[in-house]
């Protein structure tokens, strides 16, 4: 009974409409739905740019620097990587509420809450992933650099600048982790029509609506919008590989392989 | 310029000879001793370099010659003892010495064989306008004009090598380390190489290799120094050191080397 | 945007400043720049905004005043607290006890009824617990409960929970069994979980007519007193909060209350039906 009711009532009709559904709202130039992305992408992007301004000198400095509290860094970076959007959205939230310490900023159920959110959840992850990168790179180089009487600055901005492919990864992880969470916009934003919706919540909103069609043509169109994003960073990361004579898409270090 | 064996007194360190000084820098080694998990892997060496030309470091896989190398550059600090540099001004440490390293598996920056020169000449401190055309002079010189504008880590071994040292001698060292510069390569790049080393020796650049080949301990050395796990066991002209061995181990040394 | 800022090595310093310009540009830019300070926020709950009544009045609304509503639909005990915090400069919710302890603890500035409409019991059509036969919503619960047909509860503490456990212990039903399940989450998305298993649930009307996977459900229990669903409407005074807009909020408050509000709450169908029962001024 159950099964024939999943059948009958979730999964047949939805997904056969879901696509027709993404077509249509694309093709219609549903401005509404625009709006939706439109914004989607600018809070996400904005979310992963602050998180690489922060993640990335702090990954480089943890590969390159011992300091007292580095492996506490390091311990708390990775638990921030499990950290659920929606006690992030929480905290914001009772951060940015009225009631809040920081309330008389008046951000909450604005997209810069949104972003803010967004931050801390992505700055982890750029982070992280960073950091493992690096602390690679920085294994390749560091005698090269002790050698060129570099400064701490100098590698930490040279070794970014070596990794730069592999961090574009770390990025569009981030981007990927920003843009398909709903429980911390949901909550900071308030999934206001027009102001703070974004694709997550609006397709939240339409499942809690019912219309299973549309929301799933939501996901769609999200998906889409992913795909395309990853596409272009893999097409450039690709090029650029080859530019900086990486072997195909690798980017891991490689020793210079052939010379011993 | 003597060794001194390890059960001996160091001698009253040797003072280089006006001579000496005003010819470039030099080295000495007082009783230098670096301990890695519990071995000594440099054993109370100690030595003078003159500052004629080129010095040769020879001895067996493991007898210490990387990190004799390393403590002349100052990437290691020797564990006991002390090592000096004196030069026009009088001692200095190594730090105080303009210093470049070949290291034994040189890495290249993952950019163009154009952009490493280019890395290497802002580390040098060349003005941005000028560090292209420095960049396309060392590039000529090392052979590798043609090769400007391929990613570094594409090129060949031999190829990978010339650029590392043209990237180390356009930081205009006053001292030239080199571990094993010739290591796996074939006659035709040995002989690039040793072209490139040659003329800073002959520039004033005081040069100090390691090296498994007798023949090219003969091309490029003035003065040789033997090591043999962790001690230094002969110094002298090389020619003398080559054809009379003072000490049984290098004797065998050299037997066995030359019946390979 | 990931290689624009990679890709290239030379040209570091324009790189990082249009980084830079790019980031303070996407995080303050978009909707929220043009709104300016002419709007007010509006917590509410679900019901009103998934069932479409907002997207009726609210264009009308902003056509008149210039005043710009914005809608967080929550469940009614969420929309309290947001309220209470001072989120919020409209609370319109569906819960009479709660709302009138917010006006008492000085919340609000005043209470008002808007609207009503009513709840219903829905449920599978083969109706395995024989619920479309009985009397009343007692004995509908009743039914529910002896024949332990699985149940899907809300369990938010929203208005619709709040009201659905108070009828469970007027019909005098234990309600620990197993076959009472808590979704902890909205009505929409208990609706749907409630199709998914084959469970009656209890939802407002509003909702249940614009719910758009009904799958082959339909309304087993409806038209008992009981079930009435009374909507209030309260600004948030600005004694609390220094910062709520209490002017633009009253301004929202009287127009929902005055005759050309509540016609436009009479006017919003779906589906043929009107959906909210305008009764401002009187008790119903």
């Amino acid at each position: 009974m159950i099964l024939q009711d999943w059948d009958g009532a979730f999964a047949m009709t939805p997904f056969r409409d879901a696509f027709g559904e993404a077509v249509r709202l694309l093709a219609t130039g549903d401005e509404k739905l625009y709006e939706i992305v439109a914004l989607s992408l600018q809070v996400s992007l904005s979310a992963v740019v602050i998180a690489a301004l922060i993640g990335l000198p702090l990954a480089a400095l943890i590969a390159i620097a011992r300091f007292p509290g580095r492996g506490a860094v390091i311990a708390v970076m990775n638990a921030l990587l499990g950290l659920p959007p929606v006690v992030v959205g929480l905290v914001v939230y009772l951060t940015l509420s009225r009631a809040g310490p920081l309330g008389d900023l008046g951000l909450l159920f604005t997209p810069t809450a949104m972003v803010v959110a967004q931050s801390i959840l992505v700055t982890p992850i750029v982070a992280a992933i960073a950091h493992r990168t690096l602390e690679d790179f920085h294994a390749e180089y560091a005698e090269e650099f002790a050698c060129f009487r570099m400064s701490r600055l100098e590698i930490a901005w040279t070794l970014l600048v070596e990794a730069r492919l592999s961090l574009a990864t770390a990025l569009a992880a981030g981007f990927g982790r920003a843009v398909a969470e709903v429980g911390a916009v949901m909550i900071v934003g308030g999934n206001i029509d027009g102001v703070t919706r974004v694709m997550t919540t609006a397709i939240a909103l339409e499942t809690s609506k019912g219309d299973l069609a549309l929301a799933l043509g939501l996901g769609v169109v999200l998906l889409g919008i992913a795909l395309t994003i990853n596409a272009v960073a893999f097409a450039l990361r690709g090029l650029a590989a080859r530019h900086a004579g990486e072997v195909g898409s690798e980017a891991r270090p490689v020793r210079a392989g052939r010379v011993r | 310029m003597t060794a001194v064996p390890r059960d001996g007194t160091p001698p009253a360190p040797l003072q280089p000879t006006d001579s000496a000084a005003a010819r470039g820098f030099s080295a000495r080694l007082d009783a230098v001793s670096v301990v890695r998990g519990g071995r000594a892997i440099l054993d109370g060496a100690t030595t003078q370099l003159t500052g004629r030309g080129v010095t040769a470091l020879i001895g067996p896989n493991g007898s210490g010659k990387t990190t004799l190398l390393k403590l002349l550059n100052g990437l290691v600090a020797p564990d006991a003892g002390r090592v000096v540099w004196f030069g026009p001004d009088g001692e200095t440490s190594p730090l105080g010495v303009r210093q470049a390293m070949l290291l034994q598996q040189p890495a290249l920056l993952r950019r163009t064989a154009a952009a490493n020169l280019v890395f290497a000449a802002k580390r040098a401190g060349v003005p941005r306008s000028d560090r292209r055309s420095l960049a396309a002079r060392w590039l000529d010189k090392a052979g590798l004009s043609a090769l400007a504008e391929s990613p570094a880590r594409r090129l060949s071994g031999g190829e990978q090598r010339r650029l590392a040292l043209a990237r180390a001698l356009i930081l205009a060292p006053q001292a030239l380390i080199l571990d094993e510069p010739g290591a796996g390569l074939d006659p035709a790049a040995t002989r690039a190489l040793e072209a490139l080393i040659a003329d800073a020796a002959a520039s004033g650049v005081k040069v100090v290799f390691s090296t498994h080949d007798v023949g090219q301990v003969r091309r490029l050395a003035d003065e040789a120094l033997f090591l043999n796990a962790g001690r230094l066991e002969a110094a002298g002209l090389a020619r003398d050191l080559l054809d009379d061995p003072p000490v049984v181990s290098l004797a065998a040394f050299l037997k066995g080397d030359l019946l390979c | 945007m990931l290689t624009l800022v990679f890709a290239s090595l030379s040209r570091r310093a324009a790189l990082a400043a249009a980084g830079a310009a790019l980031a303070a540009g996407l995080a303050l830019g978009g909707p929220a720049a043009h709104a300016g300070e002419r709007f007010i926020t509006v917590a509410s709950t679900t019901s009103t905004a998934n069932s479409g009544l907002f997207d009726h009045l609210l264009p009308k609304f902003e056509a008149k005043t210039g005043v710009e509503v914005r809608v967080v639909a929550v469940g009614t005990g969420q929309a309290i607290r947001l309220a209470r915090n001072g989120d919020a400069d409209v609370l319109f919710v569906h819960h009479k006890p709660s709302e009138e302890a917010f006006v008492a603890d000085g919340f609000g500035v005043e209470r008002f009824d808007v609207m009503y409409n009513d709840f219903v019991l829905v449920g599978p059509k083969h109706d395995p617990a024989g619920v479309a036969g009985t009397d009343g919503v007692d004995a509908a619960l009743r039914a529910i409960a002896t024949a332990q047909a699985p149940f899907a509860s809300r369990g938010d503490d929203s208005g619709t929970h709040k009201r659905e456990v108070s009828l469970w212990k007027a019909a005098g039903v234990e309600t620990d069994g197993a076959w009472r399940r808590e979704t902890g989450s909205g009505m929409g998305a208990t609706l749907n979980t409630a199709v998914g298993m084959g469970a009656y649930a209890m939802t407002d009307r509003a909702t249940w007519l614009a719910f758009e996977n009904k799958g082959d459900y339909r309304i087993v229990s409806e038209g008992d007193a009981k079930l009435f669903n009374q909507y209030g409407v309260i600004a948030v005074s600005k004694e609390t909060f220094g910062h709520v807009k209490q002017d633009l909020a009253q301004q929202f408050v009287d127009w929902l209350i005055s005759p050309e509000g509540q016609k436009l709450i009479a006017g919003y169908k779906r589906g043929g039906e009107q959906l909210f029962f305008p009764n401002a001024g009187g008790q119903s």
